[in-house]
């Protein structure tokens, strides 16, 4: 019966051919390790934020009026839309956090190089669309700090020379950040981005399974066809579209075994994600910041305004610069020169495991460097603040600098032939 | 189907002229998305003027008014603020005020009509917050000035004529709307005098 109606479709449809070529017979490398989770899990928590998004805006009121009292009714009056609200904030967070680490690892493991500029790419304008979608979503509360937070980042195109001013008329809609701008806010909250976020992904993941993943060892699983005796090839089973053109060594399906791997890391994940819906949801200020309990008020600033911590590392380029529209071009080019890495990386060695001392401590101080700025990012200016602030936003640049310059002709280890894991 | 020899200096006339006439198509249907997104008619005549009474107006008392929905400070000016804004000048990036960001009637030292009354949108003009007036405490932030405004969002410093302090992030002394005194007790903020 089942097998009749497989056929059924099959015969109208690609169903088995798809996830046979994208699952079953999957050729995966057989070394990732557990870095190679947060790609997974971003993909859960983006389902997470568009499933508790749509059933917030059931009770959600997108105007100036009804903003902040909608979400306080969801938060007391609607069957856990307590609930649903914080898995969306901490959702946010989370997303951050998961896309952080697996960018971290795209760097670790080389895995911008050619030929996976593309997925990089894909990956930089996810990271973008992402970062806009966070924005446009701390608006919609109509606390203060949505509302002074809205109006610094707004007031950032201001800084552009002779259309600046124009710009931020037309972004905002109105003289000061008002109903009309929460409301193209939240249209592009939840419709507009979140389709070019879903389309992004689709594409990182095309881009992602026709060059086929990197792994810890930067080798290519992919051999010249005929290169490999038949003795060496794994005994499973691929799709003849890997296997026809290439030797496909030191790999394993997809599916069942990295799905299960990654819904094991998934369990984990879920540990750190329900501690802090259940019992730690604010995180200390640091996930919804304590003005956001107070409704949007257009006459008072509050005393100190920082964005939510996933912004702070960049907002802490911006205030290290003592010039407006400087300090956003410094501000840009932090996520610009991230885009561009695949380029400005001139070196053949992928993997971290077979690079020179020297780039290992260029990436560690890069590292560092992210989460200083982030933390300074959190604090108000004072002068200290702002000249550690300069001196990490130096070091975050160099990193970029020192790269291009060493990796033409880096002295690295032998690279081996096959990847290291039995 | 005939199989006549293609004529390609045609086809490519025809490929160009209907991508031409498709763009311009693209970009007309763009015009009016594009254009929703300018304030709308109701935004705009949000914007009228707006009166303030200064009558009861104590020396050294700010009184913020919503002007376009922005915060607009009336502060009465106490001699001493007034005597204080020859001293800092030389801190100042632009003690002169000849950056465009008041009318030429309040374009002076006190950047005001009256030397008392000094009026001025009270949005910093780094990015966008709204200054704390700080009638007594400015010497935490700046030695030896006894009152200005301090921006609490990134650190900007303005003396009690609104004008900038050198090495702060916000490049421009802040803004004095269009505004004239009615009669001695009211002034009007959103208008130049003798403009309808």
């Amino acid at each position: 019966m089942f097998k009749r109606f497989v056929e059924w479709m099959d015969a109208r449809i690609p169903m088995t051919k798809t996830w046979n070529i994208h699952l079953a017979q999957y050729p995966a490398p057989k070394n990732f390790n557990m870095w190679y989770v947060f790609g997974f899990l971003a993909t859960i928590v983006l389902v997470n934020q568009i499933l508790t998004g749509i059933w917030l805006t059931m009770n959600y009121v997108p105007s100036a009026d009804g903003a902040f009292a909608s979400v306080e009714y969801i938060m007391r009056d609607v069957e856990y839309g307590w609930l649903l609200r914080y898995m969306h904030s901490t959702g946010a967070s989370a997303f951050f956090v998961v896309v952080y680490l697996h960018m971290f690892r795209g760097m670790m493991y080389g895995s911008y190089q050619k030929p996976r500029e593309l997925i990089w790419l894909f990956g930089m304008f996810i990271f973008l669309v992402l970062m806009a979608e966070a924005f446009m979503g701390y608006l919609l509360p109509w606390g203060q700090m949505s509302y002074w937070g809205a109006q610094v980042i707004i007031s950032l195109f201001g800084a552009i020379p002779v259309i600046g001013d124009d710009l931020t008329l037309w972004i905002r809609g109105d003289y000061v950040i008002s109903g009309a701008t929460l409301n193209r806010f939240f249209a592009l909250h939840v419709i507009a981005l979140p389709l070019v976020l879903v389309i992004l992904v689709f594409l990182h993941i095309v881009a992602l399974h026709e060059v086929g993943s990197n792994n810890p060892d930067g080798v290519d699983t992919k051999k010249p066809k005929g290169s490999v005796p038949d003795e060496e090839k794994p005994k499973f089973k691929f799709h003849e579209r890997f296997t026809n053109k290439k030797d496909v060594v030191d790999s394993i399906p997809f599916y069942p075994y990295y799905i299960l791997k990654d819904l094991f890391g998934f369990s984990i994940f879920l540990f750190f994600f329900c501690y802090v819906i259940f019992f730690n949801p604010e995180m200390g200020g640091f996930f919804l910041e304590p003005p956001n309990f107070e409704p949007a008020n257009p006459l008072k600033t509050p005393e100190h305004i920082a964005p939510v911590w996933y912004f702070t590392p960049f907002y802490a380029i911006l205030r290290a610069v003592p010039d407006k529209l400087f300090g956003v071009i410094l501000m840009f080019a932090a996520i610009v020169f991230l885009a561009l890495l695949p380029w400005l990386d001139r070196g053949r060695v992928r993997s971290i495991r077979y690079r020179s001392l020297l780039h290992k401590l260029n990436l560690t101080v890069f590292a560092i460097s992210f989460v200083v700025l982030g933390y300074l990012g959190t604090q108000p200016a004072t002068p200290v603040a702002t000249v550690f602030a300069q001196i990490f936003t130096f070091l975050y640049f160099a990193f970029f600098g020192l790269l291009w310059f060493y990796s033409k002709r880096e002295k690295t280890k032998p690279v081996p032939e096959r990847v290291t894991s039995k | 189907m005939s199989n006549a020899p293609v004529d390609k200096g045609r086809r490519r006339f025809l490929t160009v002229a209907t991508s031409v006439v498709g763009g311009a198509g693209a970009v007309a249907v763009a015009v009016p998305f594009i254009a929703s997104w300018n304030p709308s008619a109701r935004a705009k005549n949000a914007g009228a003027p707006v009166e303030v009474n200064i009558r009861k107006a104590e020396p050294g008392q700010l009184i913020r008014v919503k002007w376009r929905g922005k915060p607009v400070w009336v502060v009465r000016r106490t001699p001493e603020m007034l005597e204080g804004l020859s001293k800092v000048e030389d801190r100042l990036r632009d003690p002169k005020s000849e950056q465009p960001q008041q009318p030429e009637y309040a374009q002076n030292q006190h950047r005001s009509i009256k030397e008392e009354f000094f009026v001025a949108v009270g949005i910093c003009t780094h990015l966008g917050c709204s200054p704390s007036y700080l009638e007594n405490g400015m010497g935490d932030h700046v030695d030896g000035v006894d009152s200005g405004f301090f921006c609490p969002c990134h650190g900007s410093k303005f003396d009690i004529a609104g004008r900038v302090f050198e090495s702060v992030p916000a490049p421009l002394n802040l803004a004095v709307p269009p505004h004239y005194f009615i009669d001695d007790n009211t002034i009007l903020v959103g208008e130049d005098k003798g403009q309808a």
